[in-house]
């Protein structure tokens, strides 16, 4: 199934490389790129997303809260946050948040195994409110 | 986000002002590449920080500006803060230069205890404080430096830390040449419940930015084929 995954990150540079490795995971998905928070929940009012991939150190606003206010919204997205700052303090708070900790920099083969996570309980939800 | 300005270059002869303008005139996509290669490098490093201190390191937002030594010196300085304490280590490979960890002096005290722990008398702290600073200086430069050559696949050898005081002209006075540019990546980094904060720096010549220039650019073409 056709899945749209939201990529937020300040960097061009990082959207491009995380994109670009969805594409060739899953060719057939949707990739919506946002700079920043508001330009997340921008495109949240526009279009269904159904995966986010969140970077953690953002201006105006960083990852985590930005998480908080998706899960809030869509209790059933899978989320992951991305960063490089491997502090056991952030990745109890992305835990907290029932996301997933990525780290930088994103790998294929870690965006490969949240992305089939992510389908799979995107699957399950789907399956309970039939 | 906060802009510093390179210092008016003048007295030079015309082709080193044409190179220097060439490489201190960053694209916008040159800039964000930078930036996020060391908001990477810096997040691993505040990792290992943490691991020593036992508090929560926060870090803000990196600003990526290659300027002259004397504009670096210059925006380091703030009200109230014209001393700085810095662990200094250099680095060689394809490109090559200074990486410096930059604390206001009247911090040093203060980081030496939160990392040897509060119950040690201020005494024995001031007699290792310069050991202490190297050491933790050259776990997070390392960790820095080493994220930096894997990001770019390349090797980088770094030397022993040495510790400098100063105020901001000192720390990026080189050994030779008067023509080295700070690549200044501001990043502010605070330890929770602490009031402890420090920067990053990397001095760099001419012929190794460019270097480091094109590196960043071959990494864009290589994530944006």
């Amino acid at each position: 199934m056709t899945r749209t995954v939201l990529v937020v990150d300040d960097s061009k540079l990082a959207r491009m490389v995380a994109c670009k490795a969805l594409a060739k995971l899953r060719p057939d998905w949707a990739c919506v790129e946002a700079g920043d928070a508001k330009q997340a929940m921008d495109a949240l009012s526009v279009q269904k997303v159904d995966i986010s991939l969140i970077d953690l150190n953002m201006p105006g606003g960083g990852g985590l809260a930005l998480a908080a206010d998706l899960r809030r919204q869509q209790p059933d997205m899978p989320i992951a946050v991305v960063t490089a700052n491997i502090q056991d303090e952030i990745v109890a708070r992305v835990r907290e948040l029932d996301a997933t900790f990525m780290p930088k920099p994103l790998t294929e083969e870690a965006l490969a195994a949240f992305l089939a996570g992510a389908n799979l309980r995107l699957g399950k939800a789907a399956h309970r409110s039939v | 986000m906060q802009r510093f300005w390179p210092a008016q270059i003048c007295g030079w002869g015309k082709p080193r002002i044409a190179a220097f303008e060439a490489i201190m005139q960053l694209s916008e996509i040159e800039r964000d590449a930078m930036a996020e290669i060391a908001n990477i490098a810096v997040g691993r490093a505040a990792a290992s920080l943490r691991q020593i201190v036992g508090h929560e390191i926060l870090m803000s937002v990196p600003s990526v500006e290659i300027m002259s030594r004397e504009a670096a010196a210059r925006s380091l300085a703030k009200p109230g803060t014209k001393t700085f304490i810095a662990v200094c280590q250099s680095f060689e490979g394809p490109f090559s230069g200074r990486a410096l960890l930059i604390f206001p002096e009247a911090n040093s005290l203060e980081l030496v205890r939160t990392i040897l722990g509060q119950e040690m008398p201020l005494d024995d702290v001031a007699d290792i404080e310069d050991e202490a600073l190297a050491e933790t200086g050259n776990i997070i430069l390392n960790s820095f430096v080493a994220t930096m050559a894997n990001v770019f696949k390349r090797v980088l050898t770094m030397s022993l830390p040495s510790v400098l005081r100063g105020d901001g002209g000192q720390l990026f006075e080189g050994p030779v040449g008067a023509d080295d540019l700070v690549l200044l990546l501001y990043i502010n980094f605070e330890i929770s419940q602490k009031e402890i904060r420090g920067y990053l720096a990397l001095v760099m010549d001419l012929p190794s930015l460019e270097t480091l220039r094109s590196l960043v650019r071959d990494f864009l073409e290589a994530a944006s084929r």
